[in-house]
């Protein structure tokens, strides 16, 4: 027998009242990580944001597009790397509910300001070589088991054919990224919008602006906003993570709610595991006082209330834990609604502190009341 | 009054001195032991009687480091019980002390065999040399065909006996049995009697045993009496009871 083994023993003597308790941390921990993981969803790349990329829109909004010329005039600012255009295409894959992003740009430009993009260089090559040749991220891809050589549908919601059919891109390549990084759309090449569909040539939807000095990014994002200033598309320019944090807000706070819910479940199960603790306890002062007498010491049994809180939270919330940890980063729960959608390091690393936390936020007062509980006094006292 | 006995210091396993004890309830004022001088040599097996609130569950506690006396000291094993602090005498109780309790006091939720080895688990005994130790303790007290069963598959008896497994295990130098007859029929508690006077026969184990039951306390080598916080009398004479015939408690009176 180990003090393990007896801590165990100690927790299953009210099986109906433990395995109540542990389904509620159980199940607090997985509500924990799927707010954690939405708010990293919703919050997608702001974190992961290229410390080097300002993102260069129209200044009344995302929606108005932005001359094309503007690109060689940016890329005369000194300090400016490269530029690369971007539109949304927002088209549509057989249903609506089949969601992911599409983007017209130029191959060469995309890729080198996103060197996140794990590309082949045959699939580069073949993707700027093909007019109709798009590329597209695995876990797309895998979601609606396209290869490379298909020919996909999709119809134009904004931008609709004059024929009324769909547009018919030719997967060339897929693309892998960084975790965090949104592997999830389907990028393709402007031309063949822009060649296809009356008065958009000459227009982009915003500029990735990748800089040679991190450091002087304001001063850039001023420069080049000054040079489009009183011309009738005048242009805002923010860094990447202000830009992404101005996208992710417009679903509201995210992270305001996000800790709202999870004070007040956590706050509740903490009560609900104090109580299991503090009854748990209650009911075996004598017992308490015959292991002191056998030669506990007071920090012992501190010790063994404190672990038997421990186990609890950690049987509980740990389980949940890495089921939620293993299940979010191994499998597409989102469906495509959300670029990522997984549990980050630094939230597994919270969800630790909390289990450590809980273990000792529950144990402590009755561990501390078998702590200062004389023999005399235990011995007295039935139950 | 003090004890007489003739045991000298130098035998002395245990040694009581003008002790006294007080507990206070508010602003009033217990006194349960009242100048208590008593002395147990080693090899003894000694019971204690008195009524209810005469103080033997309080001597017996100040013998086990339970408690710390209000003044005089008691002295077990050569260890001054008073001066020691709680991690001392925890440390000291592992070491020294087998307890037997009235209700038999074994944790619900773990066997026979594992509520033996409870004790051993201070120690730094290997888990093979557990083992062995606990089926020794449970052999000495004919228990070895139940050591897998919990408490509640057990009768009174049994559990009893298995208390005094987990009293014996860690080889103690002084049992201390707190009324263990007292929740048992006639027939289970002389089989616990038997089993005490065989420790303290055959294995020389030193015993102080409270009790309320004279012909429990007959089993002894000897019975003192509490009244009222005081020894007032001491029966050592077990043949003389058994001369006359009288039972030892008729003999003290």
């Amino acid at each position: 027998m180990s003090f393990l083994y007896l801590l165990w023993r100690n927790l299953t003597r009210k099986k109906v009242r433990t395995t109540l308790t542990l389904g509620s941390i159980f199940i607090a921990f997985i509500l924990f990580s799927a707010l954690l993981a939405l708010k990293t969803a919703f919050s997608a790349g702001v974190d992961i944001a290229g410390l080097d990329r300002l993102i260069t829109m129209h200044k009344v909004s995302l929606v108005q597009p932005v001359p094309i010329a503007y690109q060689n005039k940016m890329e005369q600012v000194d300090g400016v790397a490269r530029v690369a255009n971007a539109m949304w295409f927002g088209g549509v894959y057989q249903d609506p509910k089949n969601f992911f992003a599409q983007f017209a740009v130029d191959p060469e430009r995309y890729l080198d300001v996103y060197p996140e993009i794990q590309l082949s260089d045959e699939a580069r090559a073949a993707w700027i070589a093909n007019r109709t040749g798009a590329i597209v991220g695995q876990p797309t891809a895998d979601r609606f088991s396209w290869k490379v050589g298909d020919k996909i549908p999709i119809q134009g919601t904004i931008f609709r054919r004059p024929d009324g059919g769909a547009w018919e891109f030719d997967i060339v390549g897929i693309y892998t990224a960084e975790k965090g990084f949104d592997d999830t759309a389907l990028v393709f090449q402007r031309d063949y919008l822009t060649e296809s569909f009356a008065g958009i040539d000459g227009f982009t939807g915003w500029y990735v602006v990748r800089v040679s000095d991190p450091d002087r990014s304001a001063a850039i994002a001023e420069e080049i906003d000054a040079l489009f200033a009183n011309s009738p598309a005048e242009t805002k320019t923010s860094t990447e993570k202000a830009f992404a944090q101005g996208f992710a807000n417009q679903m509201g706070n995210i992270g305001t709610i996000t800790t709202g819910i999870l004070t007040v479940v956590f706050f509740t199960l903490l009560l609900v595991a104090g109580n299991t603790m503090a009854q748990s306890v209650r009911e075996r002062i004598s017992e308490i006082g015959v292991l002191k007498t056998l030669g506990f010491t007071h920090g012992q049994t501190l010790g063994l209330v404190l672990g038997e809180s421990y186990l609890l939270t950690l049987l509980g919330g740990g389980t949940a834990l890495a089921l939620m940890a293993w299940v979010l980063n191994s499998f597409d729960l989102g469906g495509g609604m959300f670029p990522v959608l997984y549990l980050p390091t630094w939230g597994i690393l919270l969800g630790c502190f909390l289990l450590l936390f809980m273990g000792f936020a529950a144990g402590a007062i009755p561990a501390w009341q078998a702590h200062r509980l004389t023999i005399v006094d235990a011995l007295r006292r039935k139950g | 009054m003090t004890d007489s006995h003739s045991a000298t210091q130098s035998e002395a396993l245990v040694r009581v001195d003008h002790v006294t004890k007080v507990y206070s309830r508010g602003n009033q004022r217990i006194d349960v032991l009242d100048e208590t001088t008593l002395t147990v040599p080693k090899g003894d097996f000694l019971a204690l009687m008195g009524p209810s609130g005469s103080g033997k569950t309080t001597l017996l506690n100040l013998l086990g480091g339970l408690d710390r006396p209000t003044s005089g000291s008691v002295v077990v094993a050569d260890q001054n019980l008073g001066a020691a602090s709680d991690r001392q005498l925890a440390k000291w109780r592992s070491r020294h002390v087998g307890f037997v309790f009235q209700f038999y006091n074994l944790l619900p939720v773990l066997t026979a065999a594992r509520n033996v080895e409870l004790p051993l688990l201070l120690t730094k005994l290997s888990k093979a040399e557990r083992r062995k130790r606990v089926k020794i303790a449970l052999d000495v007290v004919g228990l070895s065909d139940r050591a897998d069963h919990y408490p509640r598959q057990l009768s009174g008896g049994q559990e009893q006996r298995v208390g005094i497994a987990r009293a014996i295990v860690s080889d103690p130098t002084l049992i201390l049995a707190d009324e263990p007859t007292g929740d048992l029929d006639r027939a289970s508690g002389d089989e616990i009697l038997d089993l005490l006077e065989a420790l303290n026969r055959e294995h020389g184990k030193t015993i102080v045993m409270v009790t309320h039951d004279p012909l429990a306390a007959e089993r002894a080598r000897r019975t003192l009496h509490l009244d009222k916080g005081r020894l007032v009398s001491e029966d050592d004479l077990r043949g003389r009871s058994r001369t006359t015939g009288d039972s030892v408690h008729e003999a003290v009176a």
